[in-house]
């Protein structure tokens, strides 16, 4: 995971940093001679990327991406998406589908009519229709995207 | 003769038995969902014989414990799928499922990797059918593991009522045997070696007997079922008149002990083959150590032939202490190999070994001395880390001590492993743009109507 750690930091102290014991305090500040920092009282909060980013831990799950299909969703090759099956998947939600025995992803559709539809988000790509009688269900729902910059 | 007397309505224990349906099976097809409705199977260590299989595979006349060498033949006629044991992969499903349901019940006693028992003492003013549905459903949403729930006033009758619950479709994988009125007709369908706790021993004799069913064992005599089968038997017996004998118990404190071992691919003959074995299963026991945050003293080391074979026989073990707790895993490699030197005899052919880790504690709850650093403030207990992170981020043994050798002859077979789906950032599930070619002619489909 090292998205998330500043990349100045020669490589074994970067993996070393983001251990799973360690956390980023949130009130780090050095407290200079003088007067006790009365936020000192206060530094017991840490921020947690998990808490932000994974709401049910037993129900997420990490997929990478694979492919250009859903470019203006902001989803990109080799992007890690988190994903959480125990959300409902409504009209609109990217999601990760099972078709025909494979993974993929991308925005549901329903129509007024109750058919499906698999949307890209990318004009070069079709949509996929639902049909009956497809090898078609939905594994989670997508809830943030991992991009490395 | 003590007096056994039934709890009252409301303050009774309920339990329920959770039970992942054909566990390893269905954590594979949740990551391969083109396995749904093919003959799946998982082989052994060392991909020896089969330890789960789906009833597509039970259908083709494939039994558990049938060695792969006799299912091969069967491969040729037929599309089976097979895959060596992904432990990493099961580990980590079965902690899903099992924080999945324990949000569910007070109280949770996580029997064995794929099975649980709930506690839903109180909860008797619900419909507990429904709310085991519900468990079912979240289970199924949440983790893609199928569960069959028995619901039952002892955990002897809630086994029952889930062997029951997967026997019969029509109750969609839950069944709750608590006051049914046809208790002692559903008794007389299992079969006393079906009964928890009963074992193939006493099955047998009462056999002999003439007891056949669960039934029958309803109107025995406890003084009589005593005598006949001790303590341990009179248990079972009430247990199923409805009398709770076993109670939750919880095993939520770290381990005690550690072992890994394995059979070897092929026997073993040389010394240091031996070692690099041994050492292998020392990094992989501290690694272990380390993961739930403890230290430990002890090393066990053990050594064996294959006993099925007409070779020379030989087994042996020993064990040694450390000066300090620890948690690098150096120190267990260089007194594992003082072990050895010890132990080894040249001229065999070795099957197996294996090591223990105990005399575990904490890692908190070192005491310190006078003298020494503790392991945890010492640039060891860096490095460990250090190296744990490298390997769980690049797959595991990316990064290991030369002593554990580099060819690995003795390794364990697991051709047919499939990727650690869920514990390695490198073997992560992957989502495509078209899947496969039936995308193709899906599209097809789609310009036409």
């Amino acid at each position: 995971m090292n998205h998330i750690i500043h990349k100045n930091l020669e490589p074994v102290r970067m993996l070393y940093s983001c251990t799973a014991g360690q956390q980023v305090p949130m009130i780090g500040a050095v407290v200079p001679a003088g007067f006790p920092s009365p936020a000192q009282d206060y530094i017991e909060d840490v921020l947690d990327l998990n808490e932000l980013l994974i709401q049910h831990p037993a129900a997420t799950y990490f997929v990478r991406v694979e492919g250009y299909s859903m470019l203006n969703a902001g989803i990109y090759p080799e992007d890690i998406l988190i994903v959480d099956r125990s959300l409902d998947a409504v009209n609109g939600k990217i999601v990760i589908a099972v078709v025909d025995g494979e993974f993929t992803v991308k925005r549901l559709h329903i129509d007024k009519k109750g058919v499906c539809f698999l949307m890209p988000d990318n004009p070069d790509y079709e949509p996929v229709r639902i049909h009956e009688g497809m090898d078609f269900s939905i594994w989670g729902v997508v809830t943030n995207v991992i991009h490395k910059l | 003769m003590v007096e056994f007397r039934k709890p009252e309505k409301n303050q009774r224990p309920i339990y329920a038995l959770v039970d992942c349906n054909q566990f390893y099976v269905s954590c594979e097809r949740v990551f391969q969902p083109y396995l749904e409705g093919k003959p799946v199977g998982v082989l052994s260590n060392n991909d020896g014989c089969l330890v789960a299989l789906s009833p597509e595979m039970k259908a083709l006349g494939i039994k558990r414990g049938t060695p792969a060498y006799q299912i091969r033949p069967v491969q040729e006629q037929h599309e089976l799928y097979l895959f060596s044991s992904n432990y990493t992969l099961y580990g980590d499903m079965s902690a899903r499922v099992m924080k999945t349901i324990a949000s569910f019940a007070p109280d949770i006693e996580i029997y064995s990797i794929d099975e649980a028992f709930l506690s839903f003492k109180g909860m008797e003013h619900m419909d507990l059918t429904a709310y085991a549905q519900t468990i079912r459903q979240t289970v199924m949403k949440w983790t893609g593991i199928p569960v069959s729930i028995g619901i039952g006033t002892t955990k002897t009758l809630a086994k029952i009522a889930n062997k029951v619950a997967k026997t019969y479709k029509a109750y969609q994988g839950v069944f709750n045997i608590v006051d049914h009125p046809k208790m002692e007709k559903i008794l007389s369908t299992i079969d006393l070696e079906d009964i928890w706790g009963v074992g193939r021993q006493y099955s047998k004799k009462m056999k002999k007997m003439g007891l056949m069913t669960a039934a029958d064992l309803l109107h025995l005599e406890n003084e009589w079922v005593r005598n006949q089968f001790t303590v341990v038997g009179l248990r079972t017996v009430l247990e199923l008149k409805g009398y709770p004998c076993i109670e939750m118990e919880n095993t939520a404190n770290p381990r005690k002990q550690i072992v890994s071992s394995r059979s070897f691919g092929h026997p073993v003959k040389d010394y240091e083959d031996m070692e690099e074995a041994m050492s292998s299963f020392c990094s992989n026991a501290v690694e272990r150590l380390r993961s739930q945050k403890s230290v430990a003293r002890q090393l066990f080391v053990y050594l064996c032939t294959n006993p099925f074979r007409n070779d020379p026989q030989y087994a042996n073990f020993m064990y040694s202490r450390l000066p300090d707790y620890s948690a690098y895993t150096p120190d267990f490699i260089q007194l594992g190999k003082t072990i050895l030197r010890k132990i080894f005899k040249p001229g065999y052919l070795y099957k197996k070994c294996g090591v223990m880790i105990s005399d575990i504690i904490l890692e908190k709850d070192i005491q310190p001395t006078l003298f020494d650093v503790p392991y945890c403030q010492q640039d060891k207990k860096k490095l460990m880390l250090c190296m744990d992170k490298i390997n769980q981020k690049y797959g595991s043994h990316k990064i290991y001590f030369a002593s554990n050798g580099v060819l690995k002859k003795w390794r364990m077979r697991r051709e047919i492993l499939s990727p650690q789906f869920t514990t390695c950032w490198a073997e992560l599930l992957v989502a495509k743009d078209n899947p496969g070619s039936a995308f193709q002619k899906v599209k097809l489909v789609n310009q036409r109507s």
